[in-house]
């Protein structure tokens, strides 16, 4: 297992390396010249080499990635062009807000999901099917934000029963574990963003469920005798890897946050800072935000990759 | 004679879809004593598989149909509750399939698999189950058992596989075996392996056995009876010497005359023209007419009646002579 771990691990050594190389090229894949935001418009060529040399554009590319890579090693993704702090605390606090939601909302939605595919792929075809596949089908196919806006206009404008929007009392942006009160909070915006994974891993446990019911060893389990409930862990523990494999996407877009749905709750996440970056341009920002994400999306293939292998033996020799 | 073990009466199966109604199995009758061997012969699609597994309830709930009686060990089989079933399912009855591969479930070990059949029949622990389990390993003769026993079915090659099967089949102490052309996805050599063993331990266990096959040559080696099956009928059946010596169906006559000793197994109906018949649509008469030879303005209005000219022989052929029936 450790030497699995090991081998897997080198391989997402040279991912995380490319990813890397893309944020890098970020800033000349943009349109338009990063130093035009910051630079007035009638500064002459003059400031504009010193501003050059000072950020280290004059240098060779090669050179310039690998002294960003240098830096980005020891946590250093420079300022924020549009706050000036530094870029590494404006990831971060992002990052730490996302994280707020996605605590709760994993779980939730993958247990419910889980447990809506399971039940609707035991009973392929049956009422109960219908009903579990027509909710996730609705589930991913209804915008999150417009339904959090109806939640809100729902629980908070109609029943004023939980807070629209912020993190917690007196508009603080930074959510408070320690007060139970701030709990109500995170209602609204959790159940918002498990809308979508909900439906997609129903729907994926579905198929998957459906599929290995349709396998010949079932009828092995039956024919030993065993009770349907224990055919069905058989059952799911043969679909699990499949399942895992879209837990795993679910979780990176879940980390990467939905700009639209912490936008309607104003929760400054990662998705926020993102479209933040986009609008004004804050490339060193953007870059740090889109590495954090992409280290975090390899990291988390990372850990599916070894839970599948860890499942389905026949995957640990590929 | 002592009480038969298996007793089936005018079983039919049908799977009703909703564009149409296949007729699977037709009538069939046969019956199995305590520790004889049963061979139940015939090519693709006569219903061999489907009556092994209305044998134990296996078919799927809603699309069969099953009408007639069906007694094990004096258990009337289509009336038992779940718990019942569940109790005949592995611990009375046990089945062995014909892919091994595809039969193991591939996220547990072999040792898990069969622990969990003792378990779930016998209780016990872990511990002891797990003992068990390597005793059956040793049984069916796999080389290093106790290591196998942490073996996924896929780090097995198919032999083995079939062998550890085989193993969980028996681990109940079953006293019917039902085997769906266990031997037929192995090598030449790996099956006739196995074929002696489960000869073996068929006989060392006196476990009365239903063995599914279209290998002529494979019933001659394990059976002590042959009923031949066509289009979800049992068109023949007698002690496997007599059948062999002196086939009375011409569907038999047909099935032989192509295994002659050296030819390709694989091609063993080519001797009998033409196909076997839709089984969504069947004739009226018998069901062998359009392929046969000898067919006659009779074979084709119904479906002809067993006859039954010496001891233990039955024959559904309107050519053979109809004596009373000695015994029924
Ligand atoms: N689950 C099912 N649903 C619908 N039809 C089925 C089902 N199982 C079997 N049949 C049909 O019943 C008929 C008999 O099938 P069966 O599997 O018993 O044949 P067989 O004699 O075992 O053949 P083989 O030698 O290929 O295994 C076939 O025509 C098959 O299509
Ligand atoms: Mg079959």
């Amino acid at each position: 297992m450790i030497n699995l771990f090991l081998r897997r691990l080198m391989y997402a050594v040279p991912i995380a390396f490319g990813v890397s190389v893309v944020c890098f090229s970020l800033v000349y894949l943009a349109p338009g010249d990063p130093l035009q935001t910051i630079l007035p418009s009638d500064a002459s060529a003059d400031t504009i080499a010193m501003v050059k040399a000072a950020y280290g554009f004059d240098k060779p590319l090669p050179i310039q990635f690998l002294k960003w890579l240098g830096r980005v090693m020891v946590g250093d993704f420079g300022q924020s062009i549009a706050t000036r702090r530094p870029v590494v605390l404006e990831v971060t606090g992002a990052l730490y807000n996302t994280s707020v939601l996605a605590l709760f909302a994993v779980p939730i939605a993958f247990s419910t999901g889980f447990s809506m595919g399971a039940i609707a792929g035991c009973f392929p075809g049956k009422w109960i099917d219908r009903v579990l596949t027509g909710s996730a089908v609705l589930g991913v196919s209804l915008p999150n934000y417009w339904f959090g806006i109806v939640l809100v206009i729902f629980f908070a404008v109609e029943a004023m029963v939980l807070p629209a929007t912020g993190m917690g009392a007196n508009g603080s942006d930074q959510f408070n574990f320690l007060r139970w009160s701030d709990a109500r909070y995170l209602v609204l915006p959790v159940i918002t963003l498990s809308m979508v994974p909900i439906g997609i891993i129903a729907r994926t446990t579905r198929a998957a469920v459906a599929e290995v019911m349709n396998q010949d060893f079932v009828i092995t389990l039956r024919a030993k005798g065993l009770s349907e409930t224990a055919v069905i862990r058989h059952v799911l523990k043969n679909a699990l890897p499949q399942v895992l494999a879209v837990m795993g996407l679910q979780f990176g877009y879940l980390m990467g946050g939905s700009i639209l749905v912490e936008t309607v709750f104003t929760w400054p996440g990662s998705g926020f800072l993102l479209s933040k970056a986009i609008i004004n341009r804050d490339v060193p920002v953007l870059q740090g935000t889109i590495l954090m994400l992409a280290l975090i999306f390899v990291a988390t293939n990372l850990l599916v990759d070894l839970m599948q292998s860890w499942i389905d033996p026949r995957i640990r020799r590929t | 004679m002592s009480s038969p073990l298996v007793e089936v009466q005018d079983l039919n199966v049908r799977f009703v879809t909703r564009e149409s109604t296949a007729h699977a199995v037709n009538g069939v009758t046969f019956s199995v004593q305590p520790g004889e061997v049963l061979c139940i012969l015939g090519e693709s699609g006569s219903g061999k598989s489907v009556t092994l597994r209305a044998l134990m309830r296996l078919l799927p709930a809603n699309k069969a149909r099953i009408s007639g009686s069906i007694k094990v060990d004096g258990q009337d089989v289509l009336a038992l509750d779940a718990a019942g079933l569940s109790r005949l399912r592995g611990g009375l009855v046990s089945m062995i399939f014909q892919e091994p591969m595809t039969a193991l479930d591939p996220v547990y070990t072999i040792g898990d698999q069969i622990v969990e059949t003792i378990r779930r029949h016998k209780g016990g622990t872990k511990a002891a189950a797990r003992a068990r389990a390597l005793e059956l390993l040793e049984l069916v003769k796999i080389p290093s058992a106790a290591q196998r026993l942490d073996n996924y079915p896929h780090e097995l090659s198919g032999g083995l596989r079939q062998r550890a099967m085989i193993a969980m089949a028996l681990s109940c102490g079953p006293r019917l075996l039902l085997a769906d052309e266990p031997t037929t996805a192995l090598d030449a050599t790996v099956q006739i392996q196995v074929l002696i063993l489960l000869r073996k331990l068929q006989a060392d266990l006196g476990m009365g056995t239903i063995f599914v096959t279209h290998d002529l040559g494979v019933a001659s080696e394990i059976a002590d009876r042959i009923a031949v099956m066509y289009a979800g009928r049992i068109i023949e059946e007698g002690p496997v010497a007599d059948i062999l010596a002196n086939p009375l169906h011409p569907y038999t006559r047909g099935l032989m005359a192509s295994t002659v000793h050296g030819q390709s197994r694989d091609r063993d109906i080519d001797a009998i023209p033409g196909s076997p018949p839709d089984l969504r649509q069947l004739p009226p008469g018998c069901a062998f007419a359009p392929r046969c030879a000898q067919a006659s303005g009779d074979c084709l209005t119904a479906p002809p009646e067993p006859r039954y000219p010496a001891p233990g022989r039955m024959a559904r052929c309107v050519q053979v002579s109809a004596k009373t029936p000695e015994f029924a």
